[in-house]
Parts: structure tokens; C-alpha cells; sequence
């Protein structure tokens, strides 16, 4: 059996967000991944975090690639369309969908297969292109859906099941966004919902490209004890950098941190993110000390997570061609088609 | 008057060197024969360089209509040493050489006049900067070429005048240059030449004008809004044009832009683009040539398989490979009608002009969204970057977007139950939905993987196979609504055809009239569609041979005729021209006539035609 809905049978006392649906009411089919998949658990928590923004979900798009973690569009957002398209090109789909219409959340998935290896390029050009979307990378350093192939993310001399040793260097996702000029980039794991959840909410309401690559590890083929990509691994090493709160626009802040330590953000419809800053010399801020400071922790071996860089002020690419407000895919054939008077001045100009 | 001396027929040919600012002096002298209502036919010969290589424009005249490239030139404007040879031995018995006597030479052709200008030195008289006098050179040249095939003046004056509205500056120092060639030709020529250019009205109403820029306004009225694209000769200038024309037609009342233009990094991010944005609901384009298209495959076997309306124009250029960047062709005929792995059957669409271009893109965008499916627009090098003299385009105002069997929130309430690929409507066409659409109602995944009919993923080979062969039906369906051939029946009694498709067609109609002449009454029929419709098979079925005329070494249109109509191989006799220069009638009457006198029975099938072409 290869595609499960879920049974619509639900507990009567669920929360209801203000538009009466339940967080069930934001998941997709059952899932075919392994048991103890860390995509399950990132599903989840976009499950949890479009539930809590309060998103009709039908005005989500959700794209993807090829790959274990491409496949999981489907376990969320039911209502939403939904499109999983080919390896790697994710990004370009995503691009063209964002241009017919700016007025959905254009939500991706990848992998680390489908993002640095095969579609490295797309990624990097949907940056400089400023898309406005979310970007979420599952990122488990494996080929998964072909059993175990080292990615182009696998640390290098991170060891496979077998222990061949990974001869070349990881690309650091997170990084090369930064430098391409994404606005928003974080890194988190799987494993911990109560950083990831507001990660994605804050992410899904920021006005620019997103990135988000998520740590999630392959309990089949990456997750031995000398991988750099297991659950032991990643708990032990995660650096959290700061930790954030989203607070939506019409909430008061509430803090559970203590105070003196946080910095508030504004996102573009004003809503808010606070920042509590857990290593000192960390500004996410400033792109060449985030930069620098990543390449130092990493170096030693840590999993920097949190949120890593933030640009207040981006522009998203309809910003940048002057497109006009109104959808290009409602527009009418009157507003389109110049007619044939036009025509005709057209004609003299080439007599 | 001499009286060996011919009007209206007759064709230039300027001999540059890239980068030396010829092309604007030459498209102004076909302008100006043009303007004098006369067809011209001009084709630039460029090459795949920035500066410094040959390069050659050439303009035919024919008051009579035709539109073909015309070997045998009688006016040589030779002003590259380095191809001096080749162009001298080009010019007809009693034709004529211009040629930049600053550096006297001479040619070795007693049967050719020759008139050297100092072109060179006369510009080092008038001018100091020596951009200017480069450049002023090829406006000299045309001064002094006007007076000697009495291109009309007051024309010349008046296009340069318009040309230079916006930097009236240049208005004056370019009709002196014309004045200083006119006064060297008149002082040092006694006689004019003996090829001549008087008004005419033959093309009185017409405009002069590439397919691309043609295409580029096909898609403005179609209303496409999203055109995605990567760079490549020669189908750049269709979305340059686009852009220009949706500069001016498409913006709303803030000055901002219905239309988005993305340059993306590559050909697979190009047509992902457009996917992207078909499946959201705009009428989205790119356009590529050859090299693009096949980076574009896998993405067009996705948009088939998951049935996303796709418009690609394809200009091709010379295969395979990088091949021949700016020479045209016709050779992706078989890989765009099967693009892609696995089965795959894609609507394409022939433009035998710039005019065509325009309908046809309008048509791709009503196809592409009726059928759900790619369609590609086959243009190539020769209609979309040189300027034809056709018909003024036209629009119906009251003609209508066809935009498919799309469902809105309001259908989504109304019926009980969607699924994405269902054939409710037995036509093998399923209903679709825009993300977005509907709160509850609608959402299905798209996938690129083996699907029931409601998009959901299935292993189960009975289902997908069922689905293959839905969309098989579609694309068979199509041909239904393809647009129909062009035929020319000369006799009801000849069992002789002719087949071809695109740039072709003016050398092809060119060649039938000559053949009717020698009286070889042959039928003729331009393909204008892929799926070939039933007029097609029934133009086969009544003919005993017929010639397949095509621009590429494999005969690619009659492998698909033969593979896709079942029409006996013996029965298409292929007639192949691939050198990458535009076609002319003389190779087509030239080729045709050696199969005739090869093959009696071929011969004894053709009948003296009742109506001449």
C-alpha cells in the first residue's frame, strides 16, 4: 500500500485555532518513511507551526524535489496543493510558481542531496533572486531513498556503515546562504521541537528567502556512532547559538528567559521575533561575523543551531522586477491583451 | 537606358566585417527598397562573434513576390579583403562590385563591373574621430549605392530621420555621408547599374519584420505574463523583444509591470520557471534552440506526464551539438516530438513566417492550456531573426482566451467529488485547479511518479498504464484541434506531392511555379502542426510519391510521417538541405528535377498543372 489517507476521526476536546481547525485538521497522508525518520518529526512540527500561526492552509504551495525528504510535502498541509517535481529543480519550480502568484506560502522541502549535490545551482540562484519562500533542508548527510550513498553535506571523514571514510569536504548549506544574500538563515534538529516550531513559524512569515536546514538524521542508513549525522551525535555537539520566540503581531511579549539578554526583530507584517542570545560573542546581524563565527565552532566539531543570520530589511524578487501588485495568474485578458487598435500602431512601426 | 537593364529583381550583397557597424546601414537600404513598395528579402549571414569575422548581409528584390534567398548576386558591396575571392566569384556575369578603392586592386573577373569607392579616404576627409569614420564608411557605401540602383532618396532621408527621433544629432552627419557617396557615384559613374529599383506597390500594406518579434507580440496578446529564459542564438531577441513590448503594452496605471522576466542560470531553471508558473494558474513561455531544448527534456517529460500546460518556443539553429550557433536549421524535429524518456508525444507547431509566428504563438498558449500538456512553437534561425515582408498582423478583438477546463471556487462547491486526472469528460482532458483555489476543495499533488487519478502514488502498473493511456488519447485528441495544413492543389490529376514545413515555404512555392512551367504540375502542402490531422493523411493517401523538402540530413519530418501515419517509406522522397543557409527555389526545382529524370515512374506521376501556381 502506498498512499494512506488518514482516518478522519478525531479527539472532540483537539484545540481549535481561531479559524476552528485542529492542528489534524494541517496533516497530510500517513507517511512511508522509516520508523524514527527525523523527517516525520520536521513534518510534525510544520504541522504544529502553520497550526499556531493560524494559516489557511490552502493558501500554502508546498514544492519539492526528488528524494525521502521531497516526498514529505505530502505528509502535511492536506488542503494545500502540493507539488513534487524533479531532483534538484525544486527552487526554479518554486520561482515561477512565486511569480504567478506572490500571494501564497511558497513552501519547500529538500534534502541534502537534492539541494547541494544535484540542485546546489537552483538553490543558489533562488537566493541571489531573493524568492520570496520558505526553504527547509531535512538534511541527514545520506542518500536515503538509494541506501546510503555519502551526500555532498556528509562531513568529511565521517564514516558510512561500512566504514569507508567521506574523502571530501561538507558543504555547509547555511553558510554558502548566507553569502549568496539569503535573509534568513537558521540551522536546527529534528529532535528539538521547541527550537524548530518557532524557526518555522518566524520563517514562513519572513519577507524574503528562508532557509532553514534542519539536522535529521537517517535512522536506517546514517545514524552508526561515527557519523557526524546521528541522533547521539547531534545531541551531544548541538551549539545553539541563541534561542528564538515568534510573537505574533496582535500578541503582547511574554518572556520565560531571563531578561537583558534578548533582542527583539520585526518581521515584515509586524510580528516579532525575541532573541535571547545563548553564546556571547554571536551577532546574527552581521553577516561577516556570523560567517566567521560558524567557521570557528564548526571547525571544532560543533552543530551550530539557532538563528544564524537575519536581515531585517530584504526585498523579495516581485520587489525587484516591479511587478504589479495584483497576481499575474488573475489577471484579466483585458489588462493583458493590448487589442487591435494597438495592433495596428504596431503594424506602422514596421512599414 | 540601356537596355539590358532589369527592374525590381535583382539582389545585393554587403560584405562586412563583424563589429564594424555595418547591419544598421544595411537593414536601412532593405528599408529603404522596401518602403519604395517593393518585397525584399533580406538575410543576415552572421557569424557566432562579437568582432573582427566575416559577416554577410544580402537583400533580394522581387517585385514579383518572391521571398526565398536567391543564389547569384548582381550587386556585390565587397568591403572585407579578407573574404574578397569568395565574394567576387559570387556576383553574376554582368553584375557589379563596390569596393573600398583607397586601397585600388584588381579583380579578376572581366565580366563584372567594379566601382571603387574611397570609401576610407573620403571618410578621413569629413571626419576626425575614428569611430565615426568607420562607421560613416558603411553610410557612404549606401549613399553611392542608392544613386547607382536609384534607391529613392527622399526615402533614405526620411528613414534615417525616423531612426534617429531620439538622438536627432545623428540626424545631419548620416545624410551627409549618403550625399557624399551619391556625389562620388555621380561624379566618377556615367551609367547607372544595370539592376535597378523603381517604386513599386506589390508590398504596399505589408510590414518587414522578424518571427521573433513577431512571436515575442503572439505571446504579449495571448497574455502571457511570465517568460523565463537563459540566453542562446538565435532566440534571445524573442524574449528582448517581449520585454520591450511588455515595457510599453504592460504596465498598470502605477507604471508597474504585468509581466515578469526572469534571466535564470540555466536552461533547467528556465523551463522550471515555466512550469512552475503554468501550474500556478499564468500563461508562462520560454524560449530556447537546440542545446536548450535538450536540457529542457526532462522537464517536459514531467509536464506531459503530470499534464502542465508548457509553451516552448524552439528557434532552431544548426545541429547537433553546439553546431552551427548562427546558422538555421530544422533538425529537432524528432527530438521535441518525443522529448524526454519513457513514452512521450508532444504538440508542436510550424510557423512558415513571421506572421505565422505571431498566430501560432497566440494558438501555443490556447493549446498548451486547452491540452494541458507542452506545446512547441518550431520557429528556427531564419524566420525568427531575419525580417520578412508579410501581411500586417492581425487580432479579433472579440476572440477569447481559451484557458481549458480549469475549475473555480465556485465549480469546486458545485460538483461532489474531484479528482485531478479523471476523464470525465471522455476526451481524455481532465478538470484541473490553481493553487489556492478553494479552502477545502481541489488540492492534489503533482508528481512527476506514477499516479491514480487523484494524484496519489501508485505502483500498480494496471493504473498507470491506464493513465498513460489517457493521456495518450489527449494527445491524439489534439490533433482534432491543430491548425490545418496549407495546400495548393495545381491538378486534380497529379499523383505528385510535395511536403514542407517553415522557413521552407517561399523557396518551395518559388520552385512549384518554375516546375509548373517546365510542366511538371506537382501538389503541394505545408505541414503547419504535430499531431499531423487528417487533411495530412488524405494529401499522403491521393498522392503516389511525394517530396518531403526539410533542412537537416535526416530527413526527421518524413521518419515522423513515415512512423507516426504509416505511410509506405518508398512513397516519401526526401529532399535535404543542410548547410545551414536559408533554402533557395533552384535547389529545390534543381533537386527536384534530378529525381524526375532519375525515375520515370516519379515522373509519370506529376501532371501538367491546370491552375500555375
Amino acid at each position: 500500500m502506498t498512499h494512506i489517507a488518514k482516518p478522519k476521526f478525531r479527539h472532540p476536546d483537539l484545540p481549535v485555532n481561531r479559524l476552528g481547525l485542529t492542528r489534524r485538521d494541517y496533516e497530510g497522508v500517513v507517511s512511508t518513511l522509516c520508523a524514527g525518520c527525523g523527517h516525520d518529526s520536521i513534518s510534525a512540527a510544520i504541522i504544529q507551526a502553520c497550526f499556531e500561526l493560524e494559516i489557511a492552509a490552502h493558501r500554502i504551495a508546498k514544492v519539492s524535489g526528488i528524494g525521502c525528504s521531497s516526498k514529505t510535502t505530502n505528509y502535511f498541509a492536506n488542503t494545500a496543493h502540493g507539488f513534487n517535481s524533479v531532483h534538484g529543480r525544486m527552487p526554479s519550480v518554486a520561482t515561477g510558481a512565486n511569480l504567478a502568484n506572490p500571494d501564497l506560502i511558497y513552501l519547500g522541502v529538500s534534502g541534502d542531496g537534492d539541494t547541494a549535490s544535484i540542485g546546489l545551482g537552483q538553490f543558489c540562484h533562488a537566493i541571489r533572486r531573493r524568492l520570496n519562500m520558505v526553504y527547509i533542508v531535512e538534511n541527514n548527510g545520506t542518500y536515503g531513498l538509494t541506501k546510503g550513498q555519502f551526500s555532498a553535506t556528509n562531513d568529511k571523514r565521517s564514516k558510512n556503515r561500512r566504514g569507508v571514510e567521506n574523502l571530501f569536504e561538507g558543504i555547509d548549506l547555511c553558510a554558502l546562504a548566507i553569502e549568496m544574500g539569503a535573509g534568513f538563515v537558521a540551522r536546527s534538529f529534528s529532535g528539538d521541537k521547541h527550537q524548530l516550531v518557532p524557526l518555522i513559524k518566524a520563517a514562513i512569515t519572513y519577507h524574503g528567502f528562508a532557509l532553514i536546514d534542519v539536522i535529521s538524521p537517517c535512522v536506517t542508513f546514517n545514524n552508526h556512532p561515527t557519523s557526524t549525522k546521528s541522533y547521539d551525535y547531534v545531541r551531544d555537539h548541538n551549539f545553539m547559538v541563541d534561542r528564538i520566540d515568534f510573537v505574533p503581531k496582535r500578541s503582547e511579549i511574554k518572556t520565560q528567559y531571563e531578561p537583558g539578554t534578548s533582542v527583539e526583530l520585526t518581521l515584515h507584517d509586524g510580528s516579532a521575533l525575541k532573541l535571547y542570545k545563548l553564546a556571547d560573542d554571536y551577532d546574527p546581524a552581521d553577516r561577516g561575523q556570523s560567517l566567521a563565527s560558524l567557521d570557528r565552532y564548526d571547525r571544532d566539531g560543533a552543530v551550530s543551531t539557532g538563528l544564524l543570520y537575519f536581515d531585517e530589511n530584504q526585498t523579495d524578487l516581485h520587489d525587484l522586477l516591479a511587478t504589479t501588485d495584483q497576481p499575474l495568474n488573475a489577471a484579466p485578458q483585458a489588462d493583458l491583451c493590448p487589442g487591435a487598435d494597438q495592433l495596428e500602431a504596431i503594424n506602422a512601426q514596421y512599414r | 537606358m540601356p537596355s539590358d537593364c532589369t527592374f525590381n529583381e535583382f539582389v545585393l550583397k554587403f560584405s562586412n566585417v563583424n563589429g564594424s557597424g555595418s547591419a544598421s546601414a544595411n537593414l536601412l537600404c532593405a528599408k529603404a527598397l522596401f518602403r519604395m513598395g517593393l518585397p525584399v528579402t533580406p538575410k543576415n549571414i552572421f557569424p557566432s562573434n562579437i568582432q573582427g569575422m566575416p559577416t554577410w548581409y544580402e537583400i533580394r528584390v522581387s517585385e514579383a513576390g518572391h521571398l526565398a534567398r536567391r543564389d547569384g548576386i548582381d550587386v556585390m558591396v565587397a568591403m572585407n579583403p579578407q573574404t574578397y575571392a569568395k565574394d567576387i566569384a559570387a556576383v553574376v556575369p554582368g553584375g557589379a562590385v563596390i569596393y573600398d578603392s583607397t586601397w585600388p586592386r584588381t579583380f579578376d573577373r572581366k565580366d563584372i563591373e567594379v566601382l571603387g569607392i574611397p570609401l576610407a579616404r573620403l571618410c578621413a576627409e569629413h571626419w576626425t574621430d575614428l569611430r565615426q569614420r568607420q562607421l560613416f564608411k558603411n553610410i557612404v557605401y549606401l549613399g553611392a549605392l542608392a544613386r547607382q540602383i536609384e534607391i529613392d532618396g527622399e526615402i533614405l532621408e526620411t528613414l534615417i530621420a525616423e531612426q534617429f527621433k531620439n538622438k536627432p544629432a545623428l540626424i545631419e552627419p548620416n545624410i551627409k555621408a549618403i550625399e557624399i557617396g551619391r556625389a562620388y557615384a555621380r561624379d566618377h559613374f556615367t551609367t547607372r547599374l544595370k539592376v535597378r529599383a523603381r517604386k513599386a506597390t506589390t508590398a504596399v500594406g505589408k510590414i518587414l519584420i522578424s518571427g521573433n518579434e513577431a512571436a515575442a507580440l503572439g505571446a504579449i496578446y495571448a497574455g502571457a505574463t511570465v517568460a523565463a529564459w537563459y540566453p542562446i542564438t538565435p532566440s534571445t531577441s524573442l524574449i528582448e523583444a517581449f520585454a520591450r513590448f511588455a515595457g510599453r503594452l504592460r504596465k498598470d496605471p502605477r507604471g508597474k509591470l504585468r509581466a515578469a522576466i526572469v534571466q535564470a542560470e540555466d536552461e533547467l531553471a528556465a523551463v522550471g520557471m515555466t512550469v512552475g508558473a503554468s501550474w500556478n494558474g499564468a500563461r508562462a513561455f520560454t524560449a530556447t534552440s537546440g542545446p536548450g531544448i535538450s536540457l529542457m527534456s526532462e522537464f517536459v517529460g514531467l509536464a506531459y506526464y503530470s499534464e502542465i500546460p508548457l509553451v516552448i518556443f524552439n528557434i532552431q539553429r544548426g545541429g547537433p551539438s553546439t553546431g552551427m550557433p548562427t546558422r538555421t536549421q530544422q533538425s529537432d524535429i524528432l527530438a521535441c516530438a518525443y522529448a524526454s524518456h519513457g513514452d512521450t508525444r508532444h504538440v508542436m507547431l510550424f510557423p512558415g513566417d513571421p506572421g505565422e509566428c505571431f498566430e501560432l504563438a497566440a494558438d501555443a498558449f490556447d493549446l498548451a492550456e486547452r491540452l494541458q500538456t507542452p506545446v512547441f512553437v518550431m520557429s528556427d534561425l531564419d524566420i525568427g531573426m531575419n525580417d520578412w515582408v508579410v501581411d500586417a498582423l492581425s487580432w479579433d478583438d472579440d476572440r477569447q482566451f481559451d484557458r481549458g477546463k480549469v475549475l473555480s471556487a465556485a465549480d469546486l462547491d458545485e460538483i461532489g467529488d474531484f479528482a485531478r486526472y479523471r476523464d470525465v469528460d471522455g476526451d481524455g482532458i481532465a478538470w484541473r485547479t490553481i493553487p489556492g483555489t478553494h479552502p477545502t476543495k481541489g488540492a492534489f499533488f503533482t508528481r512527476g511518479t506514477s499516479h491514480t487519478e487523484t494524484g496519489a502514488y501508485t505502483e500498480d502498473g494496471t493504473i498507470n498504464a491506464q493513465n498513460l493511456d489517457r493521456i495518450a488519447r489527449k494527445i491524439e485528441f489534439a490533433s482534432a484541434l491543430m491548425p490545418a495544413p496549407a495546400i495548393h492543389n495545381v491538378s486534380e490529376k497529379s499523383r505528385l506531392g510535395i511536403i514542407n514545413f517553415g522557413a521552407t515555404d517561399p523557396a518551395v512555392r518559388e520552385a512549384l511555379k518554375a516546375l509548373a512551367g517546365q510542366g511538371h504540375g506537382i501538389n503541394h502542402l505545408r505541414i503547419k502542426a504535430f499531431p499531423f490531422g487528417p487533411e495530412i493523411l488524405a494529401f499522403v493517401e491521393r498522392h503516389d510519391y511525394l517530396f518531403v523538402v526539410e533542412q537537416n540530413r535526416d530527413a526527421q519530418m518524413r521518419h515522423l510521417l513515415i512512423a507516426e501515419a504509416a505511410i509506405p517509406a518508398h512513397k516519401l522522397i526526401p529532399v535535404l538541405s543542410y548547410d545551414g543557409m536559408p533554402l533557395t527555389a533552384d535547389f529545390v526545382r534543381t533537386a527536384i528535377l534530378r529525381i524526375l529524370s532519375d525515375d520515370q515512374r516519379i515522373a509519370a506521376t506529376s501532371a501538367t498543372p491546370i491552375t500555375a501556381a
